[in-house]
């Protein structure tokens, strides 16, 4: 199990480092230069090397990268000015737009794509193993074709078409909420959830049918299994053996889907964070892209292969937790 | 049915301080009851699967079912458990009075692991693989007695001990994947003892064991049944796995029976001709026929290592020397795991020793490509590839020759095994077990090789195409001027086939002799052990083996 943990994490490092590396190259190749664009329109040769200066891109990339690394592990000094600005570790840089650290960017924005997974995440297991289920054991034919129905829906719209549909619905026509705007948790936690409702709706409605075809595929094949019979055939009531036997063999597969699917809604719920004016993380990376904010990009694309590892490591512990099968080694 | 006194019952003869009774009460028990079925029939849509099938299982009585695959036999099994789902079933089971085909799924769950127990086929699969076997025997118990959680622990270890589960009380913690295959079949036993049932349904008990292994599980159901007085029903597509253990045999074929009686009068003198051809197609032994080619094929000192890794190196096979010599059949004997099929692998080039020579009439094996010695797999469904047609298939290693037009080739191939020539557009799937095995031949033969290596080549047939399949190889044998080598973990087979018999051991051989005198006169105590465990299809000689085997283990 140590063992295991040890070679997990060793092996989440050389993904990260190979991540930031492929990054580096990637803008290094870009033709676009980001000083130009910080210095803006009339800048004249002199103060263009000043801000290259500044902002660390005068030096060759291997440099950079290099001093990058420095930055994130032991912390770096920034030329600013006649004055020099400590970066502390884990140092992301400043970002060439604002001149914020992009550490304290990140942070900010945090709490908004938690919220935003936490909760769709907890919508989409509920209502797709519910329906799932519900189709799976087959007990009405009616309910196991509505359910694939909707599934089928759920799957083929796309988000910003839901999103703005229960924005025109609930804001617009029935103006039953107001539109959303965060409110952080420890503010006033019912407005909190008041305004993150229609984006959380919006991801579960598209989440919940994978996981409902999920669980009614799991809870089928697992019915038919050998040992389901052998329980039949020892007398255990039905429910006991759905629930007791069949269950824990149809959430192994939606272990990890849902572990992953944390991981991308906290980076890359783009489309959900920019229609529902929640500033989270995927608006800060498209923001950062659009300007060639490279040291916020890569803190970004950072932060998305941390949760990535991260997820997949907590995936396979649950699924070990599950099934005495699996050994970690 | 559901009324029944609980507590006068007669005291069930239980020996050994370990069975001492923990929750005596709800469960079985009751007086003894029969178990009558009466022109039971059973449909799936159109097809019957039993027609008209009635027999008697009396109270502490062993009946035997045999049948080959597609008799009705598991049908029957599972219909006097309730157990199917979308079938129609007719006719009467009598249950000590009670009319079980009335009941409803409430009544039917008090019968199920209470009254009438059932042991499965496949252990592995037939216990669940995420809780623990103590706590599945456990949960049998309280479902059916409404014992504490505290009694029904001591109940699942006191049945895993009646099994002969070494150290239950901690085995009992353990999952299914934690146990061996002999193990896993007695803790589905054990699960079956768990309510002190009347009536014990084994449904191919033993078909994924190893024989010395089946054995125990044979002699165990048959310990069992004296000391708890249930009674055995025995179902079986193999006549020797029966006779030992049942007082009378029904035969089943199409859902019906063919013959039913004691088991002496059935298997010894039988009146149908149908259970004369089953008796007729086990393996019996050949004249001895002594072959004295020059070698052909010679192993020396071959080993091979595997390394798994973080679990260090397994040894599949370690140090094997052998000669097989022109024109004879050598069979190699053993159980799983004992480097049978790393062996055959590496005799046709499939694996590379890791130490070692094999040479082929003079030449190093790994130098030599196809032709000369091929292979004929044992599941002929998974190694045939069920997107091409069969003929497509044969056709493979002439192509590989240089053959522009094999088709008439592979036409005669067909006909050579036994098949006409319209299945050569036909798929795998269209075919029956014995077809496919034919077509797994006809591949072999194809290349027009001098040596075939066949890795228990009817080990997933009924026993009379197993008698068709053996009289192929040795028809060809004879006709072609073919060696064969026969590997199988059933030695009755090996009797009837092979002129001289290796048998291994942890990877290595550790008796090797011609057939007839390996067989009657066994030397090394492994063979002997396997010997004493083969089924016999004889009822009084079965008999003795376990006398025999009981001996050996006190």
């Amino acid at each position: 199990m140590t063992g295991y943990l040890f070679r997990r994490i060793g092996g989440a490092l050389l993904v990260l480092f190979g991540l930031t590396t492929i990054l580096y190259a990637l803008f290094y190749l870009a033709p676009s230069d980001p000083a130009v664009l910080t210095c803006g329109k009339g800048c004249t040769p002199e103060r263009l090397a000043d801000v290259r200066h500044a902002m660390g891109v005068d030096d060759p990339v291997h440099v950079q990268y290099a001093h990058f690394l420095e930055g994130l592990v032991a912390g770096r000094d920034y030329p600013s000015g006649p004055d020099v600005r400590h970066c502390p570790a884990p140092c992301l840089g400043y970002s060439f737009e604002t001149d914020q650290p992009v550490t304290a960017l990140l942070t900010d924005r945090l709490p908004v794509s938690v919220s935003l997974a936490i909760g769709a995440e907890a919508l989409s297991l509920v209502v797709g193993i519910g329906a799932g289920m519900l189709s799976g054991l087959r007990r009405h034919r009616w309910l196991d074709r509505l359910v694939n129905g909707l599934v089928l829906t759920g799957y083929a719209v796309p988000v910003f078409l839901v999103g703005l549909l229960l924005l025109l619905l609930f804001c617009v026509v029935l103006q039953w909420l107001p539109f959303p705007a965060y409110v952080p948790f420890t503010t006033n936690p019912l407005l909190w959830a008041q305004n993150l409702l229609l984006p959380w709706v919006a991801l579960a409605t598209i989440q919940a049918a994978a996981y409902a075809r999920l669980t009614r595929a799991g809870i089928q094949e697992t019915l038919a299994e050998d040992h389901i019979r052998t329980a039949r055939a020892y007398g255990l009531p039905e429910r006991r053996i759905i629930w007791r036997r069949a269950f824990r063999g149809a959430m192994l597969p939606l272990v990890t889907l849902t572990a992953l699917d944390v991981a991308a809604i906290m980076t890359s719920a783009v489309l959900t964070e920019t229609m529902f004016g929640l500033p989270g993380i995927g608006q800060l990376l498209v923001g950062a892209v659009n300007q060639i904010d490279l040291p916020v990009v890569v803190g970004v694309t950072l932060l998305t292969g941390l949760l990535i590892v991260v997820a997949n490591a907590v995936a396979d512990l649950l699924y070990a937790a599950i099934d005495p099968r699996v050994q970690l080694r | 049915m559901t009324t029944e006194p609980v507590d006068n019952q007669p005291e069930v003869s239980v020996p050994g301080a370990t069975l001492a009774p923990t929750h005596r009460g709800g469960g079985g028990g009751g007086a003894r009851k029969s178990l009558k079925i009466e022109n039971l029939r059973i449909g799936f849509g159109d097809t019957r699967a039993v027609d008209g099938l009635s027999f008697e299982l009396p109270p502490g009585g062993a009946v035997g079912i045999v049948g080959e695959s597609g008799s009705g036999k598991s049908a029957t099994a599972l219909a006097l458990l309730g157990l199917h789902q979308n079938a129609t079933v007719t006719g009467r089971i009598s249950f000590g009075g009670t009319d079980l085909t009335t009941l409803d799924d409430r009544e039917w769950r008090r019968i199920r692991g209470a009254r009438i127990a059932m042991v499965f086929q496949e252990p592995l699969t037939a216990l669940s693989p995420f809780h623990r076997i103590g706590d599945q025997i456990a949960e049998v118990y309280r479902i059916h007695t409404g014992a504490t959680r505290r009694a029904a622990r001591l109940r699942a270890v006191e049945v895993l001990k009646q099994v002969h589960i070494p150290d239950a009380e901690r085995r009992a913690r353990s999952y299914p994947h934690q146990f061996s295959g002999g193990m896993r079949q007695r803790a589905l036993i054990a699960m079956a003892l768990a309510c002190r049932p009347q009536v014990i349904v084994a449904d191919e008990p033993t078909t994924a064991l190893d024989v010395t292994v089946q054995a125990q599980i044979l002699d165990l159901l048959d310990e069992v049944r004296s000391t708890t007085g249930a009674g055995l029903l025995l179902i079986s597509h193999d006549l020797g796995v029966v006779a030992g253990s049942a007082d009378s045999v029904v035969v089943m074929r199409n859902g019906r029976a063919v013959e039913q009686g004691p088991t002496e009068s059935v298997l010894v003198t039988p009146r149908e001709a149908y259970t004369r051809e089953l008796i007729a197609a086990v393996p019996h032994p050949n004249p001895p026929r002594t072959v004295e080619g020059e070698p052909l094929l010679r192993l020396t000192d071959v080993r091979k290592h595997f390394k798994l890794p973080r679990r260090g190196r397994v040894d599949a096979v370690d140090g094997v020397t052998l000669d097989v010599r022109r024109g004879e059949t050598l069979g190699i004997a053993g159980e799983s795991g004992t480097g049978k099929t790393t062996l055959a692998r590496m005799m046709v080039g499939l694996v590379e020793p890791s130490a070692g020579k094999i040479t082929f009439d003079g030449a190093d094996i790994a130098r030599r490509r196809g032709r000369s010695v091929q292979m004929v797999f044992q599941d002929p469904l998974s190694s045939l590839n069920p997107r091409r047609t069969v003929g497509e298939s044969i056709a493979d290693p002439l192509r590989l020759q240089g053959v522009r037009d094999p088709r008439a080739r592979v036409l005669s191939l067909l006909e050579r095994v036994g098949l006409s020539p319209r299945e050569y557009d036909r798929y795998p799937h269209q075919l029956s077990g014995g077809m496919r095995q034919r077509v797994g031949i006809a591949r072999a033969l194809a290349p027009s090789p001098r040596l075939i290596v066949c890795d228990e080549p009817v080990s997933s047939l009924d026993v009379t195409t197993q008698a068709q399949i053996l009289a192929l190889l040795e028809d060809l044998r004879s006709t072609l001027d073919l060696t064969l080598v026969v590997v199988s973990h059933d030695l009755a087979v090996l009797r009837q086939i092979a002129d001289r018999v290796a048998v291994l051991s942890g990877g290595a051989v550790v008796e090797l002799g011609d057939t007839a005198r390996v067989y009657e006169q066994p030397e090394h105590p492994y063979t002997k052990e396997l010997l004493a465990a083969i089924p016999v299809a004889d009822p009084l000689e079965a008999r003795r083996l376990r006398a025999l085997r009981r001996s050996r283990l006190v």
